[in-house]
């Protein structure tokens, strides 16, 4: 069996032609961020206004998709759509909403708690099918909003105050996971590396397929461990490294070092899968399904009523 | 001239094939123009177990599968021992002489052996045989039934057809001399009929509401709706999607619907549970958005094979807060096709979500339906969208949640130039910016609950109040919600005959309930009695709760089968004779 026919929307609804910039200014939002002073957060934030400005969105044409944490806040922040949904939904109305509209540049953004605890199972499904979206992650390896809990990528032996003798649980390691889950881009940034993140979420962007990007965004007030001198003293550029990200082995190998060293920038990036609107005989026709005309046509009705009779 | 109204039973194990000889039996009256009413008595089985479909024909619209059997086949002889001494004389039973005895028949019972190893030569074909022995008694000529296998098997070629025919003619021909006929002939209406399932109603119904996008975890019994759509999708341009849990479902669907699609789910009560906390935030967010509640036989996994109203509450209090939702109960298997586009219609126009409250009876039934009423372009009512069609003015900054007096903001589809804003599940102002976390306002709050809860007012307005059939001073009313409509309006002509005087009022629109209009056709009713298929009687207490109206007597079944009409007639006969306050009938047969 043959793989099923791609259509040819990727070039009509990414490519789109070069226009010129909007400034950074017109992606800001009608609210200021309510963060601490200092939280990694801004500078995603910023990376992100920055990418979508340089890559010349529109602001009607990006979709910001959030679940909830502190990170979650982030569509308000911002210029675009938005969707600020419920704790750990995020992928799922995100899949939604990419097929319901596919000429849309759907980013969804959020924390690690929502992402690789109440959302995890919705993480994993996403990356398998392929979905043309970019999912940004401000890991801080804390719960920030509910005054810092242990999370899914806590340190193995991290005392929180859900954890006051130390966590005993191994953390998620999202580089490899979403490596053998089937994301088509996978990369880590840093909020502290503005230039990088920047460079790294427009890839992610301009990438057709799963997107992912986990950015090291401490948290200034209940993770005294992950600081910005933590991630800014270990943090080396893969792109430095001599990585090929085309490599998958060496993508989960690399996606596995931790420690004195830890690697940032793109783990793995495969522009051959399809992605899974690509996939979808329903949308060969390339016009999306939230703007189709809902009638029957008298064929389709006879149709169906004569499989009745 | 009298209306004929002829029912068959046909039993078996699971995986026996009782459905092919029902599905034949249906097609083959709808075919005449006579209507069906069928029900599927399985079990949660791979193999093994007992499995009982009834299928009711007449020239008249059938409500329900009645009371009585005029024919069973069974197929092994656990249906015959079950079956058997509920036949009454002037029936017959079919069975295959080879494999089943008939023991303990009433007297009157004709007992029709076929030689089914002489007249087919494989077992496969056993079926054809018998369902050809039914049309003979039943005065059907076999040419429609052997055009029907040449349509089933011409893609296996002349010689299959052939040896399918040959053996249809000979089961005929073998009733025809051995067994006596019924003394009707079953006509042919002239008119013919469709025939569907409720699931299959519950598909098609989105087809004609729009629906672009259909998600679902499987779940019996609401599968049927995702496999009709999964077969459909292509030839109709719907996008259909399996997701990961009803979680993902309910959340996908909203991502769908906020994008300008119509988007459906449907799923059982376990799955409808795990989507609560969406259907709040779809209301939050105000995402029209349809899920579908085929209820079965709680709680947990309860019996998954087995039918019950017992989701009103769950559905009634899904999800934590206040918020507006609709909810409707159909009332018939065709009325799962016209629900879902009125469905749509209020939940667009109001910007909720819509919740559909079917149950296993009609999901897993069959029914005629009257091919020119499945209307598959009804009128469709978007609501207020901007960006919908063609581009759009943007003068002064848009609020997706400005105040109006219908509670109903104009909402933008992303994509559309100038109206970009954020919606959100956490408390908002006007404009989409959050209200809950830095600037928490009592006054912004209020307002905006309120105006998210006025919307139900002029959704109140759209719907149809329920009607009271028979006078208002009758001995007795009958009160029912939902699927029971059929086989309470079939008691009250059974009541009729005994001349006792029954009225009969069932209601489908559950939120927003037409208090007053039910309060009016309930204010002169001498004995009001409320059936349903549950323990607690949910529907007698949300009826007590939003109309005072407190029923004198109840009838309740939660055995996991479906009323039969004489379950109701029994009732009212004990309530009238001052015997009991709560009727709980037995189900006659185990299946």
């Amino acid at each position: 069996m043959g793989e099923p026919a791609v259509t040819d929307t990727r070039s009509a609804l990414v490519k789109r032609p070069a226009r010129a910039p909007l400034p950074v200014k017109e992606f800001k939002g009608k609210a200021d961020p309510d963060w601490c002073p200092g939280c990694g957060d801004f500078g995603v934030l910023n990376a992100l206004k920055t990418a979508v400005s340089e890559l010349g969105l529109r602001p009607e044409e990006v979709l910001t998709i959030s679940g909830i944490g502190c990170s979650s806040n982030l569509p308000g922040y911002i210029n675009t759509y938005g969707m600020h949904t419920l704790h750990g939904r995020a992928l799922a109305v995100a899949t939604g909403a990419q097929l319901g509209n596919h000429g849309l540049t759907v980013v969804v953004t959020g924390g690690d708690g929502d992402g690789f605890g109440i959302g995890g199972n919705h993480f994993v499904h996403a990356m398998r099918r392929n979905v043309d979206l970019t999912y940004i992650v401000m890991d801080n390896q804390i719960y920030g909003l509910t005054t810092g809990q242990v999370s899914p990528t806590s340190r193995k032996g991290m005392k929180t105050k859900s954890t006051p003798h130390g966590s005993v649980e191994n953390p998620v390691n999202a580089i490899p996971l979403a490596v053998v889950c089937g994301a088509t881009y996978v990369a880590r940034g840093f909020s502290g590396q503005q230039k990088h993140l920047i460079e790294l979420i427009k890839g992610a962007i301009e990438h057709k397929g799963f997107s992912f990007v986990d950015v090291f965004s401490p948290c200034v007030t209940y993770n005294q461990e992950n600081t910005h001198e933590f991630f800014k003293q270990r943090t080396r550029k893969l792109e430095e490294m001599g990585h090929d990200p085309s490599d998958f082995q060496a993508a989960i190998e690399k996606g596995g070092m931790w420690g004195e060293d830890i690697p940032i920038g793109l783990f793995y990036r495969n522009e051959d899968a399809p992605a899974l609107d690509e996939m979808e005989p329903v949308l060969a026709d390339g016009s999306p399904l939230s703007h189709r005309p809902l009638d029957v046509s008298v064929e389709n009705a006879r149709a169906v009523i004569a499989e009745l009779m | 001239m009298a209306q004929h109204d002829f029912s068959v039973g046909i039993g078996g194990a699971a995986g026996q094939g009782v459905a092919t000889p029902g599905s034949l039996l249906a097609k083959l009256f709808v075919r005449r123009g006579l209507h069906v009413n069928a029900y599927n008595a399985y079990q949660s089985i791979i193999r093994g177990g007992h499995t009982f479909l009834t299928i009711r024909t007449s020239e008249a619209p059938v409500r329900c599968m009645g009371d009585e059997l005029d024919m069973l086949i069974p197929l092994n002889q656990d249906t015959m021992d079950r079956h058997v001494r509920r036949m009454r004389p002037g029936s017959s039973v079919l069975f295959d002489q080879g494999k089943v005895r008939p023991d303990g028949a009433a007297e009157g019972v004709q007992l029709c052996p076929l030689p089914l190893a002489e007249l087919a030569k494989t077992p496969l074909h056993y079926n054809t045989a018998a369902v050809a022995a039914v049309l003979r008694m039943v005065g059907v000529e076999c040419r429609p039934f052997e055009e029907m296998l040449a349509e089933q098997f011409q893609r296996k070629g002349d010689a299959v057809v052939a040896e399918n025919v040959a053996v249809a003619r000979a089961g005929y021909e073998y009733a025809g001399a051995h067994f006596r006929s019924y003394p009707f002939a079953l006509p042919d209406t002239g008119r013919p009929l469709a025939v569907a399932t409720g699931n299959e109603c519950l598909a098609m119904g989105g087809v004609a509401a729009g629906v672009k996008f259909y998600c679902a975890y499987p779940m019996s019994p609401s599968t049927g709706v995702l496999m009709w759509m999964a077969r459909h999708a292509r030839q109709l341009g719907i996008m259909v999607r399996q997701v990961e849990d009803e979680i993902g479902v309910i959340n996908m669907a909203i991502g769908a619907a906020h994008t300008g699609c119509r988007a459906m789910c449907a799923t059982s009560g376990g799955g409808f549970a795990l989507m609560t906390e969406a259907l709040g935030a779809a209301a939050m967010m105000e995402i029209p958005v349809v899920c579908i509640d085929v209820q079965r036989a709680g709680p947990a996994t309860g019996v998954p094979t087995k039918t019950e109203q017992g989701d009103l509450w769950q559905v009634l209090g899904a999800g934590q807060g206040d918020y507006p939702r609709l909810i409707a109960a159909p009332t018939s298997i065709a009325d799962c096709f016209h629900v879902i586009p009125q469905m749509f219609n209020l939940a667009d126009r109001f910007q909720c979500p819509g919740i559909v409250l079917a149950d296993l009876l009609e999901s897993e039934g069959f029914s005629s339906l009257d091919p020119a009423e499945l209307n598959f372009n009804p009128p469709r009512d978007r609501g207020e969208v901007i960006g919908l069609d063609g581009p759009v003015s943007s003068g002064e900054e848009y609020a997706r949640y400005r105040e109006t007096t219908s509670g109903v903001a104009p909402r933008a589809l992303p994509g559309t130039p100038g109206h970009a804003h954020v919606v959100a599940t956490d408390e908002h102002d006007e404009r989409g910016v959050l209200i809950s976390d830095e600037f928490t306002d009592p006054h912004k709050r209020q307002a905006m609950v309120e105006r998210r809860q006025r919307k139900m007012d002029g959704a109140l307005a759209l719907i149809d109040p329920p009607r009271l059939a028979g006078a208002e001073d009758a001995e007795v009313t009958l009160v029912g919600w939902g699927s029971t409509w059929g086989v309470i309006d079939e008691a009250v002509e059974k009541l009729g005959r005994e001349g006792i005087r029954a009225s009969h009022l069932q209601v489908k629109w559950m939120v927003p309930l037409h208090v007053e209009a039910i309060q009016q056709a309930l204010a002169k009713a001498r004995k009001i009695v409320i059936v349903e298929n549950n323990y607690s009687g949910q529907f007698a207490r949300y009826l007590r709760s939003e109309t005072g109206v407190v029923a004198d007597a109840h009838i309740r079944k939660y055995d996991g089968e479906p009323f039969l009409p004489h379950h109701v007639v029994d009732g009212v006969r004990k309530v009238l004779a001052g015997k009991t306050k709560k009727y709980v009938p037995v189900h006659e047969i185990r299946v």
